[in-house]
């Protein structure tokens, strides 16, 4: 890749209050590359992207384009740089046609020519090679080429560099074909690619170069085919945090009856997770590792029936049952903490106690409430046994800090006195002092016989509290550990190579 | 310390409604002194406070079931006074049907016409909670068509409900000294007290509200909560049908309960609700209720030009809401904190003394102590 440098940003800082977002990043984008930009949840992707854009202001640092220093206010002034940018999630009105979606906002005139504009739209569509009519309603459109408008919409005519953040995540693999044949056309044009992803085997396929970060920082730069998909995860997950040390490695909890608390066979989702096996004993603590995207809260999602299940034979203490609702499986003795805690868990407004009794209020159903001293006992309890930090327990939940919304949350949970309990990524954003707690809690739990399955996209953590892996790529499992097998090592190695 | 200051807390969504019920007091003791007077006539109470609180039975009992309606599907139902006026002229049918009326009559006409209020409901709330229809779309159908259907259950006329239980039941019951809408108001509140007391319909409610999608994971499916809130609000329309209809003495299907649903969400906005869904406050919503009736019959009691009297409310109600407003709040906040800068002596001589007005005029006051 000795191709001229249309990008250059050197030394990137950025702080948001009480964390550092960017620290010293460098990063160099060619001429008719397609570069991908990879790191975990967190580690400064998506800051980098929108600190190059304009939407955010750069705290130190340099950004060159074409040689000359640059100072982005907006993302319009960033397009009108030639730098196009696709967000995830399509940004399109469905109900206007496709040239209207193109040039929206666009026109410096105050009319409209719609001719003009319609015959622009077609030559740009038929030059991209993008199956789609300038007068077609967009909504009529399949979703791959709505998001190959969007990419025709970001890239003016003299576009230099194109940002593509996660736009396969919605699309099927012809589509995502579709899409890699765009890219490759604009490559051949000389225009820059930044690529984001969470999809391992795409970015093999079609990127030239790979940039990983951090947690903020600049892990390195290497040309795709050099470095083995291995290399690339571990690099991505990182070394294991030195609070290793801090829960002494203890004999993992094993089940005396070999018979299963929770078994599915063929179990498969709405969600799209490929029909998998699953079972779980007594006292067991098992995880789901793999990259974010691989399936793994799919998996658990269906098992809960938070999505709706669309195959599968579930067992529970050996007997048949058909999962339908949530509240199906809270009463069969499930529970689940969702990844998105603020999305899927907390109910912002509402106090630490209500929040706390939640589960159990609904599993005791409609017209059973607790009455407010048991309500406030049962508060009481849970905020001493796992030290909530609340000025009182009448306080907003979402005016807590995340490690102990994430408690009430855990807590309402255990408050329900589930035989299987599902623990999606619990110490996500938590500082380290709770994720020792959370992950001390989760194994005193399972010595207690409750079962447990605990997600957590870092590896070392999974490790340490999980007595088998189960490893999931790509929406499915392609395999799973225990015992002796239970190292990074191998961890890695499965994800990196599993399934193929 | 906490005990009070959470109960302030509790209450401090009240400030409001509490607030302009005062002033409205003030104005009219300032029109004349004898506001409170109340006199008996032919046993019973009359005066300016019993025929606000006759006046606002409906609006009482219809802001009851807008406030469930807003806080658990985040939008409004407007066809409550169209309901009203179809389970209306179900249960006025069902009683000149009837020929002979007696309290059976009556009972079951209005058995009838809440179960009309019940279908009702459940028309809106399954186009809203199955269908996702906008609340207000949804209830727009109803309020449009809805007269017209009363219209022709009433047979074309507007009948005359002219026998002694439905008198008694619109004015007064001799020998007791309240007005009867007033008692059937006042147990209309008991039942919903009760059952807000055992069931778990506030969590539920105020929970869809909140995060309909964690909601669900935790076993409630928010569809059958906001269809459960339409349904009761169908219930509340025919009750309040029921009144109205027996204080006019006939049915009148074009005016019947107009437009009251205007003054049923203002009353819930002005119990410190937020109309986009979660926490809610029925006290607040019945306070603000006789606060709405009590500004109107103020603006006739000041002589207000009959013609005038809404625009007078208009002017009225912008002024409050823009005063409850958040941006007026942060600005008050910002100015009694400069004001405190600039003038440390005083708030050193009367420590808290500003900040406390600062606090008392939002509704932050529990996070601000964080």
């Amino acid at each position: 890749m000795l191709s001229e440098i249309i990008l250059k940003m050197e030394g990137i800082n950025k702080s948001f209050p009480g964390v550092r977002a960017l620290h010293n990043v460098d990063f160099v984008l060619r001429k008719g590359e397609i570069h991908a930009l990879m790191g975990e949840n967190g580690a400064g992707k998506s800051t980098l992207i929108k600190v190059l854009t304009g939407v955010y202001e750069k705290d130190a640092g340099q950004i060159m384009l074409d040689g000359r220093p640059v100072h982005f206010k907006s993302p319009q002034e960033a397009l009108g740089m030639g730098i196009g940018t696709v967000f995830q999630e399509i940004a399109l009105c469905p109900n206007l046609t496709v040239a209207e979606n193109m040039f929206i906002g666009r026109s410096r005139d105050k009319f409209v020519h719609w001719k003009e504009m319609n015959a622009k739209a077609e030559q740009m569509l038929s030059s991209l090679g993008i199956p789609a009519s300038p007068t077609q309603e967009l909504s009529s459109c399949s979703i791959a080429v709505q998001q190959m408008v969007s990419i025709a919409r970001a890239i003016d005519m003299d576009c230099k560099i194109l940002i593509l953040d996660e736009p396969t995540s919605s699309l099927d693999e012809d589509e995502v074909q579709k899409l890699f044949a765009l890219m490759r056309e604009l490559k051949a044009r000389g225009v820059g690619i930044i690529f984001i992803t969470h999809f391992i085997d795409q970015v093999y396929e079609i990127s030239d170069t790979i940039t990983v970060l951090r947690n903020g920082e600049l892990i390195g730069e290497y040309e795709t085919a050099k470095l083995p998909q291995i290399e690339l995860i571990s690099k991505m997950m990182g070394k294991a945090l030195s609070d290793v040390s801090a829960i002494e490695k203890q004999e993992k909890p094993k089940s005396e009856s070999s018979a299963p608390v929770f078994e599915a066979t063929g179990l498969s989702s709405a969600a799209g997770v490929r029909p998998f096996d699953f079972t779980i004993e007594k006292g067991e603590v098992n995880g789901f590792a793999g990259l974010l995207g691989s399936g793994r809260s799919e998996s658990v999602r269906a098992i809960f029936a938070a999505d709706k299940v669309t195959g599968g034979e579930v067992k529970i203490n050996g007997t048949k049952v058909k999962l339908k609702t949530p509240l199906h499986a809270m009463k069969m003795g499930i529970g689940y903490l969702p990844e998105d805690r603020k999305h899927d868990g907390i109910i912002g407004e509402l106090s630490v106690r209500d929040n706390i009794i939640l589960a159990l209020q609904v599993m005791k159903g409609f017209f059973k409430p607790l009455s407010r001293k048991q309500a406030e006992d049962f508060a009481d309890e849970y905020i001493q046994k796992l030290g909530i930090k609340t000025p009182s327990m009448n306080t907003p939940i979402e005016s807590l800090s995340g490690g102990n919304q994430q408690k009430v949350v855990l807590a309402r949970w255990l408050l329900t006195n589930p035989m299987y309990l599902i623990l999606d990524e619990p110490t996500r954003g938590i500082d380290v002092g709770t994720k020792v707690e959370i992950q001390k809690l989760v194994l005193k739990l399972a010595e207690g016989g409750m079962s447990l399955t605990f997600i957590s996209s870092e590896l070392d953590e999974m490790l340490r509290v999980c007595s088998r892996l189960i490893v999931m790529k790509d929406r499915a499992i392609v395999g799973e550990l225990s015992g002796v097998h239970l190292t990074e090592q191998d961890a890695m190695q499965m994800i990196a190579q599993g399934g193929n | 310390m906490s005990r009070p200051k959470a109960l302030v807390n509790r209450l401090s969504h009240l400030f409001l409604p509490l607030f302009v019920l005062v002033l409205l007091i003030i104005i009219n003791l300032i029109k004349g002194a004898d506001y409170f007077s109340i006199t008996m006539v032919n046993g019973a109470f009359y005066g300016n406070i019993p025929n606000m609180l006759f006046g606002a039975s409906e609006l009482v009992i219809l802001s009851i079931g807008m406030t469930l309606v807003t806080a658990a599907s985040r939008g409004q139902d407007i066809s409550i006074g169209e309901i009203g006026a179809i389970t209306s002229a179900v249960f006025v049918w069902y009683v000149l049907k009837a020929g002979d009326v007696t309290l059976l009559t009556i009972l079951v006409g209005f058995f009838i016409s809440c179960v009309a209020g019940l279908v009702l409901g459940a028309f809106n709330g399954t186009l809203v909670s199955f269908f996702k229809v906008q609340p207000m779309v949804a209830t727009l159908i109803l309020f449009l068509g809805g007269r017209s259907i009363a219209f022709m259950i009433d047979g074309k006329v507007s009948p005359i409900l002219a026998n002694e239980i439905s008198n008694k039941i619109g004015t007064v019951i001799p020998g007791v000294p309240i007005q009867t809408p007033i008692i059937l108001t006042a147990i209309f509140i008991a039942i919903v007290a009760v059952v807000l007391k055992t069931t778990n319909l506030r969590l539920y409610v105020e929970s869809v509200g909140i995060n309909p999608s964690a909601v669900r994971l935790n076993g409630i499916d928010p569809k059958r909560i906001i269809f459960l809130t339409f349904l009761i609000m169908g219930v509340c329309s025919a009750v309040a049908g029921f009144i109205a209809v027996n204080k006019a003495g006939r049915h009148d299907s074009v005016n019947l309960l107009k437009f009251i649903m205007m003054d049923a969400i203002l009353a819930v906005a002005l119990g410190g609700n937020s109309l986009g869904g979660g926490k809610f406050s029925i006290t607040g919503s019945i306070i603000g209720a006789y606060t709405i009736e009590m500004l109107n019959r103020t603006l006739l009691r000041l002589e207000v030009n009959p013609e005038a009297i809404k625009a007078f409310k208009a002017v009225f109600i912008i002024l409050l809401m823009v005063i409850a407003s958040p941006v007026v709040r942060v600005l008050v906040t910002k100015f009694l904190d400069k004001a405190k800068t600039f003038l440390p002596r005083y708030s050193q001589r009367q420590p808290g003394g500003l900040s406390n007005a600062g606090v008392s005029l939002t509704d932050t006051t529990g996070k601000k102590e964080e």
